[in-house]
Parts: structure tokens; sequence; C-alpha cells
């Protein structure tokens, strides 16, 4: 494996930032954080978030996943967890989690044509609600919760996925990414068919 | 001795016999019915899940007095418990009054265990405890030992693995598994301690029968083509030293020094490891890219210098499938258990495994950064790989419904003189894309289902 200097590299091509420090963060990041007192009570600012969840999720309706990375910081997490607790992800195995080159992986996987588990591709209507803000632990950061009710339809069925999403935004270049996404099933710690869509 | 409770089979089955199973199962091939017929799932439950040894959990599930896991034997559901004295015990989640299920948690810490229904109350060795207005019974309930919980009556561990089984008559679990513990010892070994550490698991179901995700177990011959989106994926950055994952195969891969070889009662074990070039470092040079995967190796090869490859090693894909039959796999670092729910349904579970540093000499500064890489080594091909083959195995499910077309064959490197070799254990070892481990496990599968298991309960006296 190539090596290179830990200031000057491309998180879509070398994992450096996914350290002990990067996970301590997200953990950190996504307890305790839906706090009534942090909540943004400023309408356009919790219209700005839900109109970018809701963003999101039709990128992903449409299969439009290269733009749906470009919603995503450059070091970023898509994590989601395999209990309700959603413990440690340094001491448990997750459904995903995902650094920015496997979540590259994961659409560079499904663009390759031998995706079995997605051939044909899965149509999804994805219902994204109860959105609320949060003030996170730095001044260029969000924390968002929405609700989500995916309609999934594959192998002539239709399925639902529900749960609920906790977004990490931070502002980069005056703009605000997803520095991590938190997806919790509700069936998280069940046996579940065919998990290969992006949630 | 504790009394024993046995049922008479052929009066379960009604209808028995069934199938002419020398007729469903040939040397060459097999018949659909054995993966489409609902009867032959109903036999199998009593004469694989109960006729012979099946894994039930592992004892890192279940670390102290009284922990407890709900699991299943075939599908009969049970409260997998240490018990207050230590002793591992399976017993029955089944309140012998009504019927109902005691306990529905997937895990937890209980000394007894008492029904929703109607509170009868349980201690973990199975035996009732008390029974609301004991009165109301002309006798003594608690005094009567067909009212404890009847549990399974032989219970074995090998190394942290918990067997169960309702045959009384199975020999010792030592002796089941056989020449399969070697490889099982060496999967151990190569971690501290020589042991693991079950933390949370990838779980997934499919719309198919449970042998074909045991058929798939040592199959090396659809590698490339089920899983070609996941080699495609692992490989796509050409800048690279070494291809990574399981891209051998790409090469010859009958020729290669890997190969299947069958361990007999069922049991069958892929080796991997002779085409890898070294070790240490081999292991690590082609695992495929995880997250954090850098940054660990440039930490550690600062520190620890050379001795860096053999730590990297430990968060690296092991490369061995070590089947035991009827539903456990040991595969990478992964502990993978196949749980039949309907004969066109299953749950396959990939438990993650974790390491400790049992004698010090990690440290737990890279003992963590060792097991947070796991953690993302071993998410890496459910991910990306099972998906596509339980795909496929949902769509052999749906070919066989084409009732007139009846053989599914597995007689790839059947009747090549030399091909393979019976070795002196009475092993049966060939090319890893061979499909010998079918034909042999399925061989073991029809003596099972033609004999008569001497099936019972236990409960305590």
């Amino acid at each position: 494996m190539t090596m290179r200097n830990q200031t000057n590299y491309d998180p879509s091509r070398f994992s450096y930032y996914v350290t002990d420090a990067f996970y301590g963060e997200l953990v950190e990041d996504f307890s305790d954080w839906q706090a009534d007192d942090q909540a943004i009570e400023d309408v356009a600012e919790r219209d700005l978030f839900r109109r970018l969840v809701e963003q999101e999720a039709r990128i992903l309706d449409n299969l439009l996943f290269e733009d749906w990375l470009k919603l995503f910081a450059p070091e970023c997490a898509y994590w989601v967890p395999s209990t309700p607790e959603r413990g440690d992800p340094r001491r448990e195995i997750a459904v995903m989690f995902d650094d920015r080159r496997r979540l590259e992986d994961r659409v560079y996987r499904l663009r390759t044509g031998y995706a079995w588990s997605q051939a044909p591709s899965s149509r999804t209507s994805r219902l994204v609600a109860n959105v609320e803000v949060f003030r996170g632990r730095a001044p260029d950061q969000r924390m968002v919760r929405s609700n989500f009710i995916i309609s999934e339809f594959w192998d002539n069925e239709i399925r639902t996925l529900s749960g609920w999403t906790g977004h990490r935004f931070r502002k980069l270049n005056g703009q605000w990414k997803i520095s991590a996404k938190q997806v919790n099933l509700l069936d998280c710690d069940q046996c579940i068919r065919n998990p290969s869509i992006i949630l | 001795m504790t009394p024993l409770e046995r049922m008479r089979i052929p009066s379960r089955a009604g209808n028995a016999p069934l199938h002419d199973w020398d007729e469903l199962v040939q040397e060459d091939r097999v018949h659909r019915l054995i993966y489409t017929d609902p009867s032959v799932f109903d036999t199998e439950m009593t004469h694989i899940f109960g006729g012979t040894w099946v894994y039930l959990a592992h004892e890192s599930q279940i670390p102290n007095a009284n922990d407890f896991i709900t699991g299943k034997l075939g599908l009969r559901p049970l409260i997998i418990t240490r018990d207050s004295e230590g002793t591992i015990r399976a017993l029955f989640n089944r309140c012998t009054h009504r019927g109902t299920t005691l306990c529905r948690w997937n895990k937890g810490n209980a000394r007894s265990f008492q029904c929703p229904y109607h509170g009868w109350n349980f201690a973990n060795s199975g035996k009732l405890r008390g029974v609301p207005w004991p009165d109301g019974y002309a006798e003594k309930l608690v005094r009567d030992p067909k009212f404890n919980l009847a549990q399974v009556p032989r219970v074995e561990s090998y190394r942290g693995f918990i067997f169960g089984t309702l045959n009384v008559s199975a020999p010792p679990i030592d002796d089941h598994l056989g020449p399969i513990k070697k490889p099982i010892d060496e999967w151990l070994d190569r971690n501290p301690g020589g042991k693991v550490t079950v933390c949370e698991a990838n779980r997934f179901k499919y719309k198919g029968n449970w042998k074909l995700a045991y058929d798939n177990s040592g199959d090396g011959y659809h590698v490339i083509y089920s899983h070609q989106s996941l080699l495609e994926t692992e490989n796509r950055f050409k800048d690279e030293d070494t291809a990574k994952g399981m891209s051998y195969y790409k090469q010859q891969p009958d020729e290669l020094p890997m190969y299947i070889q069958y361990m007999g009662n069922g049991h069958h074990f892929k080796d991997k490891r002779p085409n890898l070039k070294k070790r240490p470092g081999g292991l690590w040079a082609i695992e495929s890219l995880h997250p954090g995967m850098e940054h660990v190796a440039e930490k550690l090869r600062a520190k620890y210098g050379d001795k860096a490859e053999a730590l990297l090693d430990l968060a690296g894909s092991e490369p061995v499938n070590i089947n035991v039959f009827p539903n456990l796999s040991l595969l990478g670092n992964h502990i993978q258990v196949f749980q039949p729910v309907s004969y066109e349904e299953t749950d396959a579970i990939w438990y993650g495994t974790k390491i400790d540093d049992v004698d010090g000499t990690i440290g737990e500064d890279a003992l963590n950064d060792i097991n947070a890489l796991r953690m993302r080594t071993q998410e890496g091909f459910p991910n990306f790989g099972e998906v596509d083959d339980i795909t496929n195995f949902e769509q052999i499910q749906r070919g066989l419904r084409c009732i007139e077309d009846e053989w599914i064959y597995m007689h790839r490197g059947l009747g090549i003189p030399g091909r393979i070799e019976t070795l002196k254990d009475g092993t049966i070892k060939g090319p890893a894309t061979d499909e010998l481990f079918m034909r042999e496990y399925i061989r073991e599968w029809k003596r099972l289902m033609k004999a008569e298991p001497d099936i019972a309960i236990r409960r305590e006296p």
C-alpha cells in the first residue's frame, strides 16, 4: 500500500482520518443530542435543513448516487448501527459503517452491473418527516433528527423499511455538508432480507 | 441420572417413510424435493436439527453466571443460559403449563424466568420454583419433575463453541467434530490466548432452503461470478501493489494450492491459506480497503516496526471456510450461523468477533485499533458479497418451482482420475472449485434422514 503524508491525501483514496479520535467524536456527537433546550427555533434555519434531508431522499429515490456523494463532507461517516442502543463502532459490528472511500465503494459496486442484489435496482419512495434541528457541539455544526419510511419495490413486492435518521451537518466553505449520517432501522438487530439499497 | 423422556418418532411423522432417500440423493445429483418439500423440512427438524450435534451459541455471549441468550434448535425456541452454578444449559423456551414462551428478550441476566401468561416461575436450572395459588392443584406441582422445563439432554462445548443434540446416543462432541477440530484450533490459535469474543452481527434473511447456504459454504466455483461486483469494487484502484480479496480465483483456480477437504460427519474445510505468499503480512497485503486501514497501519508500523504486520494480520480476514454440519461456518473472522425458518426461508447470521489482549503483549491502544479495524474488515463481505449470494440462493429456490426439471447437479470433479484423494485419516481432498464436499455432506444428510435417532428431552429430577 502506498504511504502518503497524512496532511496531504485524498480521503476518497486513502483512509487516514478514521482514527480513535474520529470514532470518539462520532460516538459523543450522537449521544444525548436530542435535547429541547438545544433545538433551533428559527423557522428559516429549520426549513433549510428540512429541505436538505428532503433533497437527499429525492436524490436517492432517483438513484443519483454520484450526486448523493456530493452532499457529504470529504471526511464523513455513514453508520447503520446493529442495535437500538447504537453502541460503539470500534467494538461492535454495524449493519453498515462506511468512511468516504467505502461509501464510494458502495456506489461503485451498484454501478458495476454485477451487483445481483440490485439487478434490477430497487425502486424506492422515501418519506422523511418530524424533522427537528438541534445545535451541535460546535458553532458550525447542526444535528438533525428525522423519521423515515422507505417503500422499496424489489423482486415483485413492496416492503417497508422504517426508522429514524440522525444527520450531523457541518459548514464547509459556506455550505452545509453531511459529515455523518446515522440510520437507525427499527429492526436493526433482526435478520433482514436483502439489505442492499442505500438508506 | 436425570430422567429422559422419549417420544416415538414414527408416530410424529405419521406418514413415514416419506421418500426413497436413495432416489432423491444420488452420487452426482439431488432431487429438487429436498429443497422444496415441506415434509422433508419437517423430518430435517428432528433427524438433522435434533438427531445430530447442532451449534447453539458461543460461550462469550453468556460469560457470567445467570447470563442468557435466546436461540433455537431447529424451530424449537431455546433459552441458552449459564445457570447459577455455572452449568451451560439449553432450556426449551416453553412453559410446562400451557406452552407459552417464557422469555422474549434476545439476551440478559436472570436467575429465573416467570411465565407472562399465568405466572409459573422457573429457576434457570429449569426447575419449577412455584405457581400462583398452588392450593388449586390436587398435588404439589413443584415436586413433580414433569413440570420442570424440558431441556436439550446433551449440551457440550468445544473451545467456546456450544453445541446441543437431542440424540442421547450421539458420540461426544469431540469425537463428532473429529478432523475438523484441527482447522478450528488453528483459526482460534491465531488470536491472542486462542480465543475470540462475539460482538454483534450482520443478520440476513433469505427466501430459500437452509441447505442452499450450506451448499455454498465451501463452494469455490461461484466466487468469480456471484461475487464479480465485490471483486471489481475491491480492485478498482489500479495503483495498488497487490490484487485484493479473493482475486486469486481469477487465475486457474483448479491449479492453485488452495483445496477443499471433506472432514467426515458432514463437516468440510476450504483452505485458501496456501495461496498466500508470505506470513506475517501476506494476509494484510491482500485485504481489501477498509475504513481506518492506512491510519492504523501507519501508526502500528511506526511503533512496532516489523512486528506490526503480525498485528495487522489479526484484523485481516483469515482465508478459510470451516464448515461444521449443519449450521456453523467459521470464515474470515466470522462465526456464521444458518438458522432454518421454513423449507423456503432461512436466517444467516454473521457474528463478528473481536480479540482480547489475553497475556498483555498487545497493549490497550493497539488492541483498540486492531479491533476497530477488525470490525470494518468483517463488515466488508456481508455488505458487498453476501447480498449477492443470498439473492442467488433465492433465485435457486424460485428456479426449483419447475416441477418437471427435477435434478440439481454437484458433480464437478467427479470421475476425473487422480483429481480427488482420500487421505490416511479418511478425509477427502480435492481442488477448491470441486463440489466434492456437497456430494459428501449430502451423503451424511441422507444417512441421518434414513436413521432413527435416539431422541429424548431431559428435565431436572
